[in-house]
């Protein structure tokens, strides 16, 4: 149905986690929120909340620690749901990628969607992610299809 | 009320008072933008929420949320529904609290600790705006003589010249029922005010949060109707004073920030229900 995901696009709600490093692109997603980049216009609101959340930005490295909860919020969300890592570090670990703690990316621990390899990201970098990540979220059928396929063992 | 007019109230009922109260809302996101220098969602962002959302993966933490979720939003549209048709005030208040009282049941049913903390305050503020409604009701019987809606409109003159501080002290019942700074203390619908991350609505997800959305613009549209009650006996004033409140509201929400609960219980008891225990002790002493 276009008209479903025509709305997807329009009102893709975030969910903002830091999993641990040096914050940058975490000041830097929150600029884009602010009135400056104002990323409401686009429909896109910080919930805090996973299970109202379709889009899981992720900044930061993962550790063991954080990577637990990131799984845990990851699976919180209910379908369709797009992951977007922000940062080198989020992506493949960057300079701490051989770190002893350090997962080499989110990827490691949830499936992403996209990768936005900057140290750190731009605000006009992540408003240009988030919208194509909202138009990843648009494609409903092929992604819907996926998740029912998969929902079994999401359970856990 | 003849039968075809009742009738078109009731299709008025559920299919205009969602699309008036969801572009109230579009609306009122707007202002807040401009009020902040920004471009801000177009108007019609609520009902891209509300499509989306109701597409989303239903998700819940137990069956009986969802019986809770459709009572708060079948109680909301009753309510809106007697008021339009002209029925009892007192019994329209009753259920408007029944759908409060869903919500709160629905909030508590869930083992999160935002979830059951946001419920708390939902009753804190049930209990502290209860009593105006009450007194609001009282003044109204005492003004007309009945404690039918359909009344306000064969008055001589609009309620508000007899009750103008009743109407005051019913501002702050409006802000917390829709949910504003600076008494948003249970949830907020759609501000990222980030604190029991969303206490009250937090564990509802998807198609529920939707209906949650949807009873939300039915109150609104519901609260307004109240506010237009006091000058129900022309419909320009009714309007003109549903839209004052509407943007004194909005522009409340901006100024202010969110207060302790046992703040809002003391200053709501104190200023509101004073000026409502005034307005009616003068009706029955001096009229």
């Amino acid at each position: 149905m276009a008209w479903v995901s025509s709305a997807r696009k329009r009102s893709p709600w975030l969910l903002h986690y830091e999993t641990g490093g040096c914050n940058g692109c975490a000041i830097e997603f929150v600029a884009a929120l602010t009135p400056l980049y104002d990323l409401e216009r686009f429909g896109m609101l910080n919930t805090g909340n996973p299970k109202h959340a379709d889009i899981l930005v992720v900044t930061g490295c993962v550790n063991a620690r954080s990577g637990r909860v990131l799984r845990n919020l990851y699976e919180q969300m209910s379908e369709p749901k797009v992951v977007v890592a922000v940062g080198v570090c989020a992506c493949t670990g960057g300079i701490f990628h051989d770190g002893y703690n350090l997962a080499p990316g989110a990827d490691k621990v949830v499936p992403v969607d996209l990768y936005l390899p900057n140290c750190a990201a731009r605000p006009e970098a992540i408003i240009d992610a988030l919208l194509t990540a909202a138009d990843l979220l648009a494609e409903t059928r092929r992604r819907d299809q996926h998740a029912h396929q998969r929902a079994p063992d999401q359970q856990g | 009320m003849s039968y075809p007019a009742g009738l078109g109230i009731i299709l008025a009922t559920f299919l205009l008072a969602p699309v008036v109260g969801g572009l109230l809302t579009g609306l009122e996101r707007k202002v807040i933008a401009r009020l902040q220098g920004r471009v801000g969602p177009p108007l019609t962002q609520p009902f891209y929420d509300l499509v989306k959302l109701w597409h989303k993966r239903p998700q819940a933490a137990n069956r009986i949320q969802i019986v809770y979720v459709y009572a708060h939003l079948f109680f909301m549209v009753t309510s809106l529904l007697a008021f339009l048709l002209g029925q009892d005030l007192l019994l329209i208040l009753f259920i408007f609290s029944f759908a409060t009282v869903a919500l709160i049941l629905g909030g508590l049913s869930v083992d999160s600790p935002y979830s059951r903390i946001g419920s708390q305050r939902e009753i804190i503020q049930l209990v502290t705006y209860e009593p105006i409604l009450v007194l609001l009701v009282i003044a109204y019987y005492q003004v007309t003589g009945s404690f039918m809606v359909s009344q306000a409109r064969s008055l001589e003159q609009p309620l508000l010249f007899t009750l103008p501080l009743v109407l005051i002290s019913f501002l702050p019942v409006f802000i917390i029922k829709v949910r504003k700074s600076p008494f948003d203390l249970a949830t907020q619908l759609h501000e990222p005010h980030q604190e029991l991350v969303k206490g009250i609505i937090t564990e509802y997800s998807g198609p529920y949060l939707a209906l949650i959305e949807l009873a939300s613009w039915y109150e609104l549209v519901f609260l307004l109707a109240l506010v237009s009650l006091f000058w129900a006996t022309n419909w320009v004033g009714g309007l003109l004073l549903a839209a004052i409140f509407f943007f004194a509201v909005t522009v409340i929400d901006n100024i202010t920030p969110r207060v302790t609960y046992s703040w809002m219980v003391k200053f709501v008891w104190k200023v509101g229900l004073g000026l409502a225990v005034v307005n009616v002790a003068w009706l029955y002493l001096w009229k």
